[in-house]
């Protein structure tokens, strides 16, 4: 048992954060996420050419770092600390995670496409009427002349106006199955929204789409426990990435605490708001060391590793809520205003808590699986 | 990084399960399941340490040239882990795990021979004297006075929440040495024998309903107690540092196992008790809801401990996290207790005062209630005691946010 980074990981930390501190400063993400495209294409660039980040958790055979959950979230917690909208999520965790689930020749032909940041990917799996249950799928891929037809609507696609592909997860007569699909392909209408967290998502309809055999991932009707693991996957990871967020959200308002005064004295002097930063502090460190973790049982057998990605995201949730709502009140009026950082981290996690299932989902299944039936 | 054990530490673990299975005995077990405060009568705590000291576990957190084991952080948390979840007794923890620790860092050589060996063998049991009646969170302020009479301290005044006193040896006291320096630097720490006479007891029976003869805290008076100077620790006058050093000790035990072990008899209790529309309580959604709830906060607090503990060295203090241990541990432990009656239901009102009794062969109470639901309101009593001990948890707040604004460079 072993808690502590290698020299690797902290590299890829620091020289990610040295990026970041140079790129991606406050008020430049606020221009970008204002502009029309939302995100900056030329961050992306870098972060594949520059700091081959993108290849990070990915095994050397398809030109990754040889690294893996534990790199994600390592990268994950850095793009929280600067609010990061470029989609390393959708492309690496989930997309490139189901690629390399997969296997085969889609993996080993799309994965150096992903490393080299060539292809922006983007999950749709979620549908209006399946709220967090990715298995309730009523989009159906037909099977046509050896390929597929694709029918059906998908929601909350993040990164949707910015993807080269989309991973839809579609009905078969076997079971479920995933594809990957050209986000230009004909039939496809895309309706295009901002997000709470200055991101950017698209609902989608595919109507008699056609999808080659070839973008089959894994085998047909057996996706359902690849988009589980990966989903769970995707559950560390925004875990990771609220706790970078967590970690400003509570450094800023130690910082703002001690400098602002009000009946002559700085505000960390008041008991009441040290307790509060006290109660925060231990919110986080608690979801910090829940998040590594949970990471390290992605691995685990289903039952083990699905408690522990639930067990986090609850925990988590609940954290980035308090450390949220907190920070705001402790910096007063200033924390209901957009000029801070901090609203923007306080959204950032409201979102997340939104994604992958929110705590009362994950509490559910956690009891569903730690309480088996008497 | 990674979570996996390593062959051998697969294979101490399986050697302190086997070793648990013969050793934690029906008597042991029993007396436990009816256990109102998670310790055992004091012949069953004598004689599960005493087991443990045979086995050279008794001190996991010593160094080895003091019989401590030489294990690893991993071995720690694996043995902590093991007889948590089954449902050990918990050590008690005033001489192994309290001032042990201040003899070996400052006591006299001769104090250590006398004295470490028979607390490491549970041949001699302590008790802690420190709180007062006028110095509860404010320590500094006590008053209880030591005059140097020749070779002795002459002791007047009385210490109070005195766990076990009645069963112990020796008590281990903070005392006021000097009126007029300030009052941090007027302190020392000083070893007393139990039977010197000028010490009295009285019982303060807690909420939990304990029979006379096993309460657990007390109250004690000191009249002209004469004390060998030869038990002072370190310098006179330096009391304060020394147990502000075993403060830390005190606050840094690791709660998660114990609370995954209350988890499951909070299991066992649903899986027995009825629900209301019929059924079993553990298909009730809201107690399954409750139940994550808290599961969740057990889940977190076990892996910021497994991070932390993992990484401490044996016997090291461990500062400013350990109060953040102390205040989620203590608090989950309070829900959890209060969940367990809940979940009785109306099993929750009838009382068992002697729950020992079968098991000690004395009249047997009437036992309206099953056997796993005794000792389970007594306990939600008796824990209210857990965020008030060891420096109460606005105490801990308050060390948690000095570390929080001088972490980040800045003073409140």
């Amino acid at each position: 048992m072993d808690f502590d980074y290698s020299v690797e990981q902290n590299l890829l930390r620091d020289t990610l954060a040295s990026y970041l501190a140079d790129h991606y400063d406050f008020e430049t993400r606020r221009a970008a996420v204002a502009a029309p495209a939302g995100w900056r294409p030329k961050i992306w660039a870098d972060l594949a050419e520059r700091l081959n980040l993108l290849g990070a958790p990915f095994p050397e055979e398809f030109g990754g770092l040889g690294g893996g959950a534990v790199e994600n979230a390592i990268v994950m917690e850095e793009l929280g600390k600067a609010l990061v909208v470029e989609p390393y999520l959708g492309t690496v965790v989930i997309g490139g995670g189901l690629l390399k689930q997969a296997g085969g020749a889609l993996a080993a032909q799309w994965l150096p496409r992903v490393i080299a940041g060539e292809v922006v990917l983007a999950f749709a799996g979620a549908e209006r009427q399946a709220r967090y249950d990715l298995g309730q799928v009523a989009t159906t891929a037909t099977p046509r002349n050896g390929g597929y037809v694709l029918d059906g609507r998908k929601t909350g696609v993040t990164g949707g106006p910015w993807a080269s592909h989309f991973l839809v997860t579609a009905r078969t007569g076997a079971g479920l199955s995933l594809l990957l699909v050209d986000a230009q392909a004909e039939g496809i209408t895309r309706s295009d929204y901002p997000t709470i967290d200055g991101g950017r998502a698209s609902d989608l309809v595919f109507e008699q789409v056609l999808v080659p055999a070839d973008r089959l991932l894994g085998a047909e009707g057996g996706a359902l426990p690849l988009v589980e693991r990966v989903a769970d996957e995707a559950v560390c990871a925004l875990c990771a990435e609220a706790v970078g967020a967590m970690r400003r959200m509570l450094a800023e308002t130690v910082v703002y605490a001690s400098q602002r005064k009000q009946f002559g004295a700085p505000l960390a002097s008041f008991q009441v708001l040290q307790h509060r930063m006290a109660d925060m502090f231990t919110a986080l460190e608690q979801s910090a060391a829940l998040t590594l973790v949970a990471t390290m049982k992605l691995d685990r057998p289903a039952d083990e590793r699905a408690l522990a990605a639930s067990a986090a995201k609850a925990q988590v949730d609940k954290a980035a809520k308090f450390v949220g709502e907190s920070a705001v009140q402790i910096h007063g009026g200033m924390g209901i205003t957009e000029e801070l950082s901090l609203g923007h981290y306080f959204r950032r996690c409201t979102a997340i808590a939104a994604q992958f299932g929110n705590a009362d989902f994950h509490l559910r299944r956690y009891a569903d699986l730690s309480l088996a039936a008497a | 990084m990674n979570l996996d054990y390593t062959p051998d530490e697969l294979a101490f673990r399986d050697e302190v399960r086997a070793w648990i299975k013969q050793a934690y005995d029906a008597e042991l077990k029993q007396l436990m399941s009816q256990s109102k405060n998670g310790y055992l009568d004091k012949a069953g705590q004598v004689k599960w340490q005493k087991k443990l000291a045979a086995k050279g576990w008794a001190a996991p957190g010593w160094p080895v040239q003091y019989g401590g084991p030489d294990w690893t952080p991993t071995q720690r948390y694996i043995f902590q882990s093991e007889t948590s979840a089954a449902g050990c007794p918990i050590v008690s923890p005033m001489g192994i795990a309290m001032v042990a620790y201040v003899i070996m860092e400052y006591g006299s050589e001769a104090q250590k021979q006398r004295f470490l060996p028979k607390i490491l063998n549970t041949d001699e049991c302590w008790c802690q004297g420190y709180s007062e009646p006028g110095s509860g969170s404010d320590l500094a302020s006590l008053q209880m006075s030591a005059v140097r009479d020749g070779d002795h301290y002459v002791l007047n005044g009385s210490k109070i929440w005195t766990t076990h006193a009645q069963w112990a040896d020796w008590i281990f006291c903070l005392v006021r040495t000097n009126r007029e320096a300030k009052a941090q630097s007027g302190i020392t720490f000083l070893l007393a024998d139990m039977r010197t006479p000028g010490i009295s007891i009285r019982s303060l029976p807690s909420l939990d309903g304990p029979i006379d003869g096993e309460q657990e805290v007390n109250q004690l008076f000191f009249e002209n107690v004469r004390v060998p100077v030869e038990n002072r620790i370190g310098e006179e006058g330096l009391g304060w540092t020394y147990a502000k050093y075993l403060l830390q000790f005190e606050r840094g035990t690791a709660y998660g196992s114990l609370l995954r072990y209350l988890l499951a008899k909070i299991r066992r209790i649903a899986r027995e008790q009825p629900a209301n529309s019929g059924g079993l309580l553990i298909d009730d959604p809201d107690f399954r809801r409750r139940y994550a709830e808290l599961a969740v906060r057990v889940e977190a607090v076990d892996a910021a401990e497994l991070r932390f503990f993992s990484s401490v060295e044996s016997g090291t203090a461990i500062g400013a996290m350990s109060s953040m241990f102390k205040l989620v541990g203590t608090e989950l432990q309070q829900a959890l207790s209060e969940f367990a009656v809940e979940a009785l239901g109306p099993d929750a009102l009838p009382f068992v005062q002697d729950s020992f009794a079968e098991v000690r062969g004395r009249a047997p109470p009437v036992r309206p209630i099953p056997d796993h639901a005794a000792a389970v309101t007594p306990l939600y009593f008796n824990y209210r005691k857990t965020s008030i001990y060891a420096g109460t948890n606005e105490i801990q707040r308050n060390l948690l946010a000095r570390h929080v604004l001088s972490a980040a460079g800045v003073r409140g």
